[in-house]
């Protein structure tokens, strides 16, 4: 009988071998590495009103995250996180309807299809300072002044675009087109198959969309900072108080955010999650009695 | 005027760019009755049917049904209704919703549309999962609810794509019973592709056996059974053996061959027996002959017992003139 090779066999009750201690010891340092100085921010946050930056905590007060919200000389939170917000949201939607239309037109190949495909990827493989920074200047030797839904937009989408063409074409080349030709079939019209059919069949993938373009868009820093005129987002308000301002509101600052994008994340994972739960066959039935 | 035909195929061309799918076809399908596509793989029928339902377009030629030409016309104004290979039923909505979809499109009241599917539902049988999604249904309850969608519209003719493949054997066999009882219960036409040729001689009136985008024969089943045209229906069809004859080639049915010792002129191969198979009431005997051709000979199985035979055993085919049947073609 051949010999059984001696190796580490998941659920079987040989010891582990030493490396698996060692990797494991590496994977706990690079963990450390990756979420302890946000864990430190999180922590510090709680800081009391008379404590610094820094280490020992004195007292714990909630008095920090009550300054984030209160407009002052340097930093305006409140403003730069509504519009933060508002263009996340603008921008988010804009994406949706480009890539859904560009995923259901890719279907058919028609000329030029190819450059229109590697046109819209190049900006994702150009810096992203530079394409904020043409951007901006374009607007100035235009005489238009930028702006939050203008120049700050149009750069935004250049960065947003391209992801949710990747995840559309990605889903529509996954739908059946059988689904549409048996709406043709029981006679519904293009924009019935449409609204009746196809979107509501895709649209695990374009809530995803929605919310990778979102949090993008909300995310996003080097576009939009030369792009954006006088008026500040949430990251360039932020980037700002780390030059002029150090204390703990930035680290309460830091933990709101991350709460809120936690938040967001959450809801849409759990939307598209119930609507998946609904449709995914779990397992097919048995055909007893049918 | 009453139409004498519920579907013609003028002529019908379809190319795919460069290929050709389907070469200058001609069909005529009798009032309400059942017709079966049957050929391998790559043969056209799909092409066929989708051209029929107007999901596909027609390259050259006509098509009618009941006598008004629809070649041009979208799928919803032909009168025919398709179900899918794959079903197709909306994944997002109940099954009542899906039967019901037809109407929803036509603009008919919610109340109305949803009566008139739960009767469809429980012609089918099915009115107990009216409110279930089509993904917690097994194959064989998805496939009743897309007949019943498919029904809806009222068509003049029900066209099929391979519906039975994805069953399981035994599931097939009572699905077939049940859309043979649905055909005759509605009066319409039924369209069924398949490669299979026991379903097809189960459920067709008219048989269509085609091949490279070709109709080879066309008739009822015993009539392609009894006499094939060709060599490859005869093989396609299954049950026969072609053989070598005087003027060409004959084809003779594998359960109407025998193998014992050749009586005076009576045609007969000799060879040595390739290999056994038990079927239950007959025995497969693959017998290879001198000439290297393999032939199939049906052995009844008390026959067989009372003088078995095993693999490497010489034996010779026999069979009566009377049984051979010409081929006309290769």
């Amino acid at each position: 009988m051949a010999a059984v090779p001696q190796g580490y066999a998941p659920g079987s009750d040989a010891a582990r071998p030493w490396t698996f201690y060692a990797l494991a010891t590496l994977f706990g340092l690079f963990l450390l590495f990756l979420y302890g100085p946000m864990i430190v921010i999180y922590v510090l946050s709680f800081q009391g009103p008379n404590g610094g930056v820094t280490f020992p905590m004195v007292g714990t007060s909630l008095v920090w995250f009550e300054n984030v919200f209160r407009p002052d000389l340097t930093a305006n939170i409140p403003a730069a996180l509504a519009r933060s917000l508002a263009l996340a949201t603008v921008v988010s939607v804009l994406t949706v309807a480009i890539s859904v239309a560009a995923a259901l037109g890719f279907r058919r190949r028609f000329p030029g299809a190819g450059i229109l495909f590697y046109l819209a990827i190049a900006s994702l493989v150009m810096p992203g300072l530079l394409v904020g920074f043409g951007i901006g200047l374009g607007f100035q030797v235009l005489g238009i002044p930028g702006g939050l839904f203008t120049s700050a937009l149009g750069a935004q989408l250049t960065w947003t675009l391209p992801f949710g063409l990747f995840t559309m074409f990605a889903v529509v080349n996954r739908f059946n087109r059988s689904y549409e030709e048996a709406a043709n079939d029981l006679g519904a019209s293009g924009w019935q198959r449409l609204i009746h059919v196809t979107l509501p069949i895709l649209l695990p993938g374009i809530l995803g969309v929605a919310m990778g373009a979102f949090t993008l868009s909300y995310d996003e820093y080097a576009r939009t900072a030369l792009a954006i005129g006088s008026k500040n987002t949430l990251p360039l308000e932020i980037y700002a108080l780390l030059s002029s301002e150090t204390s703990p509101m930035l680290f309460a600052l830091g933990t709101l955010t991350t709460g809120l994008s936690f938040v967001i994340i959450g809801v849409t994972i759990l939307g598209i999650r119930h609507i998946q739960r609904r449709r995914v066959a779990a397992t097919p039935l048995p055909d007893i009695a049918s | 005027m009453v139409p004498s035909y519920d579907v013609e195929l003028v002529a019908v061309t379809k190319r795919y760019g460069a290929t050709l799918a389907v070469d200058r076809i001609s069909l005529r399908v009798p009032r309400a009755s059942y017709c079966c596509l049957l050929g391998p793989s790559g043969c056209g029928k799909t092409s066929v049917l989708r051209m029929i339902a107007g999901h596909e377009a027609v390259t050259e030629g006509d098509i009618l049904i009941g006598n008004k030409n629809v070649t041009d016309l979208p799928s919803v104004k032909r009168g025919t209704a398709m179900m899918f290979q794959s079903y197709a039923l909306f994944p997002h909505l109940t099954c009542l919703d899906n039967v019901a979809f037809s109407l929803k499109m036509r603009g008919v009241a919610k109340a109305e549309r949803r009566a008139r599917a739960l009767e469809l539902l429980a012609l089918v049988r099915m009115e107990a999962f009216a409110d279930r999604l089509p993904s917690q249904l097994s194959g064989g309850q998805q496939q009743r609810v897309a007949l019943a969608r498919a029904l809806m519209t009222k068509p003049r003719v029900l066209l099929l794509d391979e519906p039975l493949s994805a069953l399981d054997p035994f599931l097939r066999v009572r699905m077939r019973e049940e859309l043979k009882k649905l055909q005759h219960e509605l009066g319409i036409s039924f369209i069924h592709v398949t490669h299979s040729q026991d379903e097809a001689m189960a459920l067709a009136d008219v048989m269509v056996v085609m091949e490279d985008g070709h109709i080879r024969q066309a008739g009822a089943p015993r009539d392609v059974f009894e006499r094939p045209q060709s060599a490859f229906v005869a093989r396609f069809i299954g049950g026969h053996n072609v053989l070598p004859g005087e003027h060409g080639l004959i084809a003779v049915r594998t359960d109407r061959c025998r193998l014992k010792e050749a009586a005076n002129g009576q045609p007969h191969l000799s060879g040595c027996i390739a290999a056994v198979e038990y079927q239950g009431p007959v025995v497969r005997v693959v017998l290879k002959t001198d000439q290297g051709e393999g032939v199939t000979v049906l052995v009844p199985d008390n026959a067989f017992y009372a003088r078995p035979m095993q693999a490497g055993d010489p034996a010779t085919l026999v069979w009566s003139a009377d049984d051979a049947h010409d081929l006309m073609d290769v």
